[in-house]
């Protein structure tokens, strides 16, 4: 039985964000929207030890929200500081950092240290805000493959993530193929479904409508934190499965005994919403959710018949694609389309739909089954890559005489 | 380590596949089946499992899989696909058998099905001098918990690919059902039973190659 990697699965310890300046003098950075961009910041973390033959990467791709640490701790004491995919990652645990070299760097229009809307631009020495050039899943992966490239490496072991980590780790998949081994596509989808659209259009005038908004000039101001907030708060809700929201919380009332019969926080869920988007605006920049979201509205890599062809053509990687029974955000049956647009094109996939209470963001909890199929699949993975692998099953004797 | 045999059923069927083929394994289990046509057999192609042991096995082993149910696993394919699709004792679980054979005709050019053969002679005198429901060790589920709902004979099965325009290319009636070595006189006995109503009687298990008749 492979070992789960349980909470009680070892860290990988204290952990710093380093920065890089890439895509600098005429290396600009080539966007799909006809602009570029340079020189451009990437912040990126790495856990574990790249082997002398630097087989042994696996590139870890951020959702939405999330950040370049995506593991162990900034500060030792404070559980707060822990990385977003720690679950998974570390001694033990199925991106395991005894055996790969793990690294994850914040997106292209990010705003934890990678170049975003918030960063200065350096033709007006203020911050770029909706001046920033709009960006796609597409523009995110070739900014990642400028940073592994800066990192020596020729052929990753995989690129994997969940949500639009998912979709980035699809595009790597289709935009370089040569340069990765496989590709690790979780609670993901191969393109927003018109709801998906619609929640993220009504995120966007949450942020847009905010009184202080200022068309995204807001930085030396006060921010348009209500905007932010309701958008989160609106998020939210998409990322837990009614069935989660309702076991956590159900219809208890918060810090009183009958209702106010009034518009304060009567329930507990509403009381726990306004602190899930109060929380996320200190460390998010409401420029950077609207790029995002429509980078994320904008990534369809199957349009047509014939474009599918022609971009699966080259696809090498062999893919693992997972998904979880509650998540209504990328519902199970989106992973499914993406299975059998690859399987149509015989491409080499694996797919697996796991149980969980926890919707969408169940794939950032722990859950053994899930933990499991992970562990093992990457543990193969560098078998066949970088170790060795024992012989498979031998027939039965006399069979000749049979057939 | 102890080597991994493959059940009897699955070494007639792993030697009926031709190399560098592509293969459809319907309820491929924990895909032993199916590692050995990777390896010596160079196929591609993959497995459709519904248990999470199954398909956690099959990515262990290093093998795509696809987790879900055979209907779905056939009806996400195109015409002529794969060069065999194969039903290793699972025929007899599926809701719609008829239907299933269709199908994996469709999706393949040939389709391997492997099955307990019902009119086993064990069976036929379990159900006559116990009255009871037969249990064998291929069929060891009691009644009301078995997932075999749709067991058959040898004959019934022909008869069912008749009626769907199926051509026999080949049947292959086994007297060792199990994962034992099958020695000289298994095998032997197994050319034997070819004439169909003896086969019908002696045979525990059948492995049939199919293709599609003229439609």
């Amino acid at each position: 039985m492979e070992t789960t990697s349980g909470p009680s699965s070892q860290s990988v310890g204290v952990v710093q964000t380093q920065y890089v300046e890439l895509c600098t003098g005429e290396k600009r950075l080539s966007l799909d929207c006809g602009a570029s961009l340079g020189p451009v910041q990437v912040a990126y973390e790495t856990y574990g030890t790249l082997n002398a033959e630097r087989s042994n990467a696996i590139l870890l791709c951020h959702a939405l929200s999330g950040t370049a640490h995506a593991a162990g701790r900034h500060n030792p004491d404070d559980p707060k500081t822990t990385g977003w995919w720690d679950i998974c990652v570390g001694p033990g645990k199925p991106f395991d950092t005894d055996r790969f070299f793990v690294v994850c760097s914040n997106n292209l229009g990010g705003c934890d240290g990678t170049t975003g809307p918030s960063s200065i631009d350096p033709n007006t020495e203020r911050p770029y805000g909706l001046t920033f050039p709009m960006i796609t899943i597409g523009d995110i992966a070739r900014l990642q493959k400028a940073l592994i490239d800066h990192l020596g490496i020729k052929r990753l072991l995989a690129v994997a993530g969940g949500s639009m980590g998912g979709m980035i780790a699809l595009q790597w998949a289709l935009d370089f193929p040569d340069n990765l081994e496989a590709a690790i596509v979780i609670a993901s989808t191969p393109r927003l479904s018109a709801q998906n659209i619609a929640f993220n259009a009504v995120a966007r005038q949450a942020i847009m409508a905010d009184p202080h908004f200022n068309n995204g000039n807001y930085y030396d101001k006060e921010r348009p934190r209500k905007g932010l907030a309701l958008a989160r708060m609106m998020a939210h809700i998409t990322y837990l499965s009614e069935k989660g929201l309702h076991d956590k919380f159900g219809r208890r009332l918060q810090d009183r005994d009958s209702f106010s019969f009034g518009f304060e926080n009567d329930f507990a869920v509403e009381s726990y919403l306004h602190y899930q988007g109060s929380s996320f605006v200190k460390k998010f920049d409401a420029n950077t959710y609207l790029y995002i979201t429509k980078a994320m509205d904008y990534f369809d890599p199957f349009p047509d018949p014939r474009t599918t062809a022609e971009r699966l053509a080259k696809v090498t990687a062999r893919i693992l694609v997972m998904s979880f029974d509650t998540d209504w955000r990328f519902d199970t049956s989106r992973s499914k389309e993406l299975v059998k647009t690859l399987h149509w094109h015989a491409k080499r996939v694996t797919f697996e739909e796991f149980p969980s209470p926890h919707g969408h963001d169940a794939f950032l909890l722990y859950q053994p089954l899930y933990q499991q199929s992970l562990t093992s699949f990457l543990k193969r993975l560098h078998q066949e890559c970088v170790g060795t692998t024992e012989p498979p099953a031998e027939i039965v004797e006399g069979v000749d005489g049979i057939v | 380590m102890a080597l991994s045999r493959l059940r009897i059923d699955q070494a007639v069927i792993a030697k009926l596949v031709d190399e560098k083929s592509r293969v459809l394994d319907l309820g491929c289990g924990d895909g032993l089946l199916l590692e050995y046509l990777f390896h010596h057999k160079q196929v591609q192609g993959f497995g459709v499992e519904i248990s999470h042991e199954g398909v956690h096995a099959c990515i262990a082993r290093g093998l795509p899989v696809y987790h879900g149910d055979i209907d779905q696993g056939l009806s996400d394919h195109q015409d002529d696909s794969f060069d065999y699709v194969i039903l290793s004792q699972t025929l007899q679980a599926v809701r719609r058998p008829e239907f299933v054979l269709r199908e994996m005709l469709r999706v393949g050019k040939r389709g391997i099905v492997s099955f307990p053969n019902f009119g086993y002679w064990r069976i036929r005198a379990h159900l006559a001098f116990r009255g009871r429901m037969p249990r064998t060790p291929l069929l060891p589920a009691k009644w009301y918990n078995t997932p075999n709902t749709h067991l058959c004979t040898i004959l019934d099965f022909q008869d069912l690919c008749q009626n769907n325009s199926i051509r026999i290319l080949r049947q292959i009636p086994l007297a060792a059902e199990g994962s034992q070595p099958t020695g000289w006189f298994h095998a032997r006995l197994s050319n034997w039973l070819v004439p169909p109503s003896a086969a019908n009687l002696l045979a525990p298990i059948a492995v049939f190659l199919l293709e599609k008749g003229e439609s």
